[in-house]
């Protein structure tokens, strides 16, 4: 255990009250504290917190300013789109509504730092006033002036404000063009392995042990961690998967200290969650239906991923596999495939594999419309018209997105397009018309 | 001096704490004025005979003040206009307008910026009247109407000048440089930058109305010099409460600066930047740590603190990456290796990574394809791969072509300091090849 907080300017057991609230996290908010000073004392104009995801930016900052009562306003960029509202929140919370209503209907700067430096007359701070800004890395695509603005507002307007972005990403991303006032840059390392059960192990049941929750957290890690380092992402799915957990206890066929058939009744079943709700191909109340609905196997229920096989005409149907087998296929191999008779091509000259990479890996080629068609005839057994209607269904795929559009410069005349579907897609589709489509595909060969 | 003996009196060593807290704080994070300005007499000089000429004699002048950031423009400017305010002659004869580029974006803005500062007839309350013609128009008929004897002078100081030069036309900088160019009323512009061409941004008509007087901001110190200004900051008044507390932490400043390991420290900042505010926040560090458990600054905090200043950011962000992510970075740099800096998409990624699983023949990460989408696009989201070509719609997300914005070296000594990083991934990311 670490030193408790201390700080002459603040309570004891306020800043108890905060280092309760704040677990794993005491270096960071006694960083904070000491950077901070005292209420009244000047503090850096511009503070840049950076860290991961759920590494308690926002979380160690809050319960410092409520906790120490000091005066700050919260704006999160998400929510702002557009700048009146950021300044808006800002006068808020520091001189009330009326100062808010004082901004004109599209504000700018310069008419924020002037209510601000005139409602800052009449009442100064007598305490540091801290504006958190979340999500500071959406300031990029604001307005060009409001990042390097912000960053200074200390001197714009004479007050002892303080400044403190968040973000996710590192400070050399933002520096503008023509450089800014540099902040203060504060690291919030990740939590460790030993950190996250700590903290995971903090909201257990009320109805079973703490060794046995903390055992069901080591378990949980023990699959997640490699892929997941997310605080809230793991909280998620510890609360998810905890009622699997206890089934076999209160079926009374094992002891809570039998650790090793818990983990056997378990594991496979947090395996599954890792391909599917940690993915949200199933929501959280799905699952939570299937794990009460035992007979039923995990998974049984289809994800959203599964849903995305759509119903299409047979002539659509082809139309996709001759797209598909047009985007992956180079066109000097065409006669090879679709040809009937296609006279003698010898297979080694045929195969040269010197393009090492295949198209699998590289993405779709575009095609003509004219190569479409023609693979298209070659691919349908039976005689199909060139109606409209064959390409009505053409141009519908691309609104579907399953085909896109590639040039834009001409619509009519030789349009190009790229396939845009999966490998599984075509393949189920293709088994629906009894088509063999790996059998024609260059890079399977 | 009787006066002084009395007052020092002990107080106790919290408060002291407190006062040097406040004082200092407000030295380096307020950026308080000095007494005399440092290493730029003759510029303090050159600049203050200047605005002098214009409040007393009603002489019309335009200048620039160019130099880096941090160089001690704003502090130079703030330090004349005290001198010069300090004289009772200055004081009623001189008007001011302050402008900042970031916050007058455009000459709207700005001229309704200047009516408000110059309390003319239009201005009731706070508001300002009138469109932007009849503003300019009003602007300069009060200050035509001026003269040289009888006028007073105004001065006008522009922050961040080159953003005015981007307002559309430079009206603004034509009309000011027009008026101080012209018998009308005396006013000065003053002009502060830290962009050394800012004269190539102005027009041609714009240009030939400055009066090309430059003032540079170079601040080149010695190494000595920049020892001594730590020192100085660090040091406390004379007129400090407890006299015999601000000698002690004198004397502890002084030893601080003497000492061997804080001289090496010194040497690396000033090696990496000789701007005094980079300086100044390695010095706040080290006085946020001062407490009444140690009232001193020692070597060791300052180490601390320049560590803080140093890391890399984007190593740090490496280190809180999960396995999985680490292990598609090494495969993004072999791929980069290979392929000489060619951009990659998420399935040569996964197709490297397959073929790192099969000769390793270890099912540990054994991950399914969108398990290790979700994990690249965390990785795009911390802005560590970055797509060519914005346009993202009309690709399929794992045939997007992305580059990585990471160095070899970065990666390496990530992989070193990575916590329990399994001997394999190890291997295979030193492995030139695959």
């Amino acid at each position: 255990m670490l030193a408790p907080l201390q700080h002459p300017g603040y309570e004891e057991e306020r800043l108890q009250r905060v280092s309760e609230q704040l677990p794993c996290r005491e270096v960071q908010a006694g960083m904070l504290l000491s950077l901070m000073g005292q209420p009244h004392q000047y503090s850096y104009p511009s503070i840049f917190i950076y860290g991961h995801r759920a590494s308690g930016k926002s979380h160690v900052l809050h319960v410092l300013l409520k906790e120490l009562e000091l005066p700050h306003a919260t704006v999160s960029c998400v929510e702002c789109v557009s700048v009146a509202l950021l300044f808006e929140q800002v006068l808020l919370s520091f001189f009330g509504c009326d100062a808010a209503s004082l901004l004109p209907r599209s504000p700018s700067l310069s008419d924020f730092v002037r209510i601000y430096r005139q409602q800052r007359s009449q009442s100064p701070a007598k305490q540091t006033r801290y504006i958190m800004i979340e999500k500071a890395e959406l300031l990029r695509d604001t307005d060009a002036n409001l990042l390097p603005a912000l960053l200074r507002l200390q001197e714009l307007v004479e007050d002892n404000v303080t400044v403190i972005l968040l973000s996710e990403i590192v400070w050399d991303k933002f520096r503008p063009n023509t450089g800014c006032f540099e902040p203060l840059l504060l690291h919030f390392p990740d939590y460790s392995k030993g950190e996250l059960q700590q903290i995971l192990s903090q909201d257990r049941h009320p109805s079973y042990s703490a060794e046995f929750y903390s055992s069901y957290i080591n378990i949980l890690l023990g699959v997640f961690y490699s892929v997941c380092r997310d605080l809230r992402e793991l909280r998620h799915l510890a609360a998810l998967n905890f009622s699997k957990f206890c089934e076999p206890l209160a079926e009374g066929k094992v002891k809570e200290t039998d650790t090793h058939k818990l983990w056997r009744n378990i594991e496979p079943h947090l395996k599954k969650a890792m391909q599917t709700v940690y993915l949200r191909e199933v929501s959280s109340l799905q699952w939570e239906q299937m794990q009460q609905m035992e007979e039923k196997e995990n998974g049984a229920v289809r994800g959203l991923s599964a849903h995305t096989h759509v119903e299409l005409p047979y002539y659509s149907k082809f139309l996709l596999i001759a797209a598909y087998l047009a985007s992956y296929n180079p066109a000097r191999t065409d006669k090879r495939f679709f040809v009937k008779h296609h006279g003698k091509i010898r297979k080694t000259n045929f195969l040269k594999k010197n393009e090492k990479t295949s198209n699998h890996l590289l993405g779709p080629k575009p095609f003509p419309l004219d190569r479409l068609l023609a693979i298209f005839y070659s691919v349908v057994d039976s005689r199909v018209a060139p109606t409209a209607s064959i390409f009505s269904q053409i141009s519908s795929l691309v609104t579907l997105q399953l085909l896109t559009q590639v040039s834009h410069d001409d619509q009519l005349d030789a349009p190009k397009y790229k396939c845009a579907v999966s490998m599984d897609f075509i393949c189920a589709i293709s088994r629906t018309v009894n088509f063999e489509i790996v059998k024609y595909l260059y890079d399977f060969l | 001096m009787s006066k002084r003996k009395i007052k020092a009196v002990h107080l106790p060593v919290g408060e002291c704490i407190a006062q040097v807290q406040e004082m200092l704080r407000e030295r380096l994070c307020h950026q308080q004025l000095p007494d005399r300005p440092e290493g730029v007499e003759a510029q303090h000089k050159h600049l203050l005979e200047l605005l002098k000429r214009t409040a007393v004699h009603g002489e019309s002048n335009s200048v620039l003040i160019v130099g880096p950031r941090g160089a001690g423009k704003t502090m130079l400017l703030q330090c004349v206009l005290r001198d010069l305010l300090g004289e009772q002659e200055v004081q009623k004869n001189l008007l001011q307008v302050h402008l900042n580029g970031l916050l007058q974006t455009d000459d709207r803005i700005a001229l309704k910026e200047i009516t408000r500062q110059l309390h003319l007839e239009n201005v009731v309350g706070d508001k300002v009247f009138g469109s932007f013609a009849e503003n300019l128009a009003f602007l300069l008929e009060a200050l035509k109407k001026g003269d040289r004897s009888s006028s007073r002078s105004v001065l006008f100081v522009l922050d961040e000048f080159d953003l005015f030069a981007h307002h559309k036309n430079q009206t603004l900088l034509y009309n000011l440089f027009d008026v101080s160019q012209s018998a009308q009323a005396p006013i000065a512009v003053v002009g502060v930058t830290c962009r050394l061409d800012v004269l190539e941004l102005l027009e041609k008509r714009v240009k030939s109305r400055f009066s090309h007087r430059q003032i540079h901001l170079l601040s080149n110190p010695t190494f000595t010099e920049y020892v001594e200004r730590v020192q100085t900051q660090l040091s406390l008044p004379d007129d400090f409460p407890d006299s015999k507390f601000a000698q002690e932490w004198n004397a502890s400043v002084q030893t601080l600066c003497g000492d061997k390991s804080v001289e090496e420290v010194l040497q690396r900042h000033f090696n990496s930047s000789k701007d005094f505010r980079s300086l100044h926040m390695l010095l706040m560090l080290c006085l946020s740590r001062v407490s009444v458990a140690k009232p001193a600054i020692r070597p060791a905090d300052l180490l601390d603190a320049s560590r803080l200043c140093f890391a890399d950011a984007k190593a740090n962000m490496l280190h809180g990456l999960s396995i999985l992510e680490l292990c598609l970075i090494i495969a993004m740099k072999h791929l980069n290796d290979v392929y000489e800096g060619e951009p990659f998409n998420m399935q040569m990624v996964h197709n490297e990574f397959k073929k790192f699983l099969q000769r390793k023949s270890n099912s540990m990460y054994n991950f399914e394809q969108p398990v290790i989408m979700k994990a690249f696009e965390h990785l795009q989201q911390l802005e560590l791969i970055r797509p060519v070509d914005s346009s993202s719609a009309k690709t399929q997300r794992e045939y997007q072509l992305m580059r990585l914005m990471l160095d070899n070296s970065q990666i390496m000594e990530a992989l070193q300091k990575y916590p329990q990083c399994p001997t394999d991934v190890k291997q295979w990311a030193m492995s030139a090849f695959g």
